[in-house]
């Protein structure tokens, strides 16, 4: 089990971070050290993708929240995309619908940045 | 109505909970759970090894009893071997930390239909969880 991380530059200040495999506590210090990395460089904006992501836990809700909290201490954003049914079923369970953009397809979420 | 049990036992280490998750997955296979519910399962499951794992002082293995019956899947996460390891006294969860473990602990119960727990400062944790089929109560 591994997660493949791949972080691109799209058009405005921010960046799309690509995210594939699965989430858990093994994997999820890989993902937070992406995030922290785009953060600690000055990224604020933020979009990432979760349509590859296969599974999450929540060590990996953690860190998309962890990112969140850095990010608005800047103004930033943090927006979502995923199509995943179970994926939507636990950011729906555990309320985090209300504090991420999540949108289904990648330009929707880009263009809903702040 | 018959019964199966099957036994599996990881180390308490990060790398292993993949391991666990899908073992239980496989066992919810064989009855008649929906994905859905075997997502479920699946994720209650990681989320109990994970609880063990966070803890400053667990064990050096975690061990998994799944035990099927007709309509339902009842599985046991201990935390063992506690006495064996050596504590680590320097770790402490911060806040943020620790509203992280209670979004599993959160996960776990509204995932399955009967979550029961029990936690000894010497005998380590154990976790009894239930999912039926369908969600509907044993008669």
């Amino acid at each position: 089990m591994d997660i493949k991380v791949n972080v691109r530059e799209a058009p405005g200040d921010c960046y799309v971070v690509d995210l594939s495999g699965e989430i858990d506590v093994y994997t999820s210090p890989k993902v937070k050290d992406a995030i922290g990395e785009l953060i600690d460089r000055g990224v604020y904006h933020l979009v990432i993708n979760l349509e590859k992501v296969r599974y999450i836990d929540s060590t990996g809700l953690g860190v998309l929240i962890g990112g969140l909290k850095r990010v608005r201490e800047h103004g930033g954003s943090v927006n979502l995309v995923c199509t995943n049914p179970q994926i939507k079923k636990i950011f729906d369970i555990t309320g985090l619908v209300k504090i991420f953009g999540i949108f289904d397809t990648e330009d929707s979420a880009m263009k809903a940045l702040v | 109505m018959s019964t199966d049990v099957v036994e599996l036992r990881i180390p308490s280490r990060a790398e292993w909970v993949a391991l666990a998750r899908l073992a239980v997955a496989a066992v919810a296979n064989r009855l008649r759970f929906t994905i859905e519910d075997i997502e479920d399962v699946k994720l209650a499951v990681a989320e109990a090894c994970t609880a063990v794992i966070q803890h400053e002082r667990h064990g050096e293995y975690i061990d998994l009893t799944c035990e099927t019956s007709g309509d339902s899947l009842r599985v046991r996460v201990r935390d063992a071997g506690r006495e064996a390891r050596v504590r680590d006294e320097g770790r402490s969860m911060d806040l943020d930390e620790a509203r992280i473990a209670g979004l599993g602990v959160f996960l776990i119960r509204t995932l399955m239909d009967e979550v029961t727990y029990d936690a000894d400062p010497e005998l380590g944790t154990d976790l009894v969880m239930v999912k039926r089929l369908q969600g509907r109560p044993t008669a």
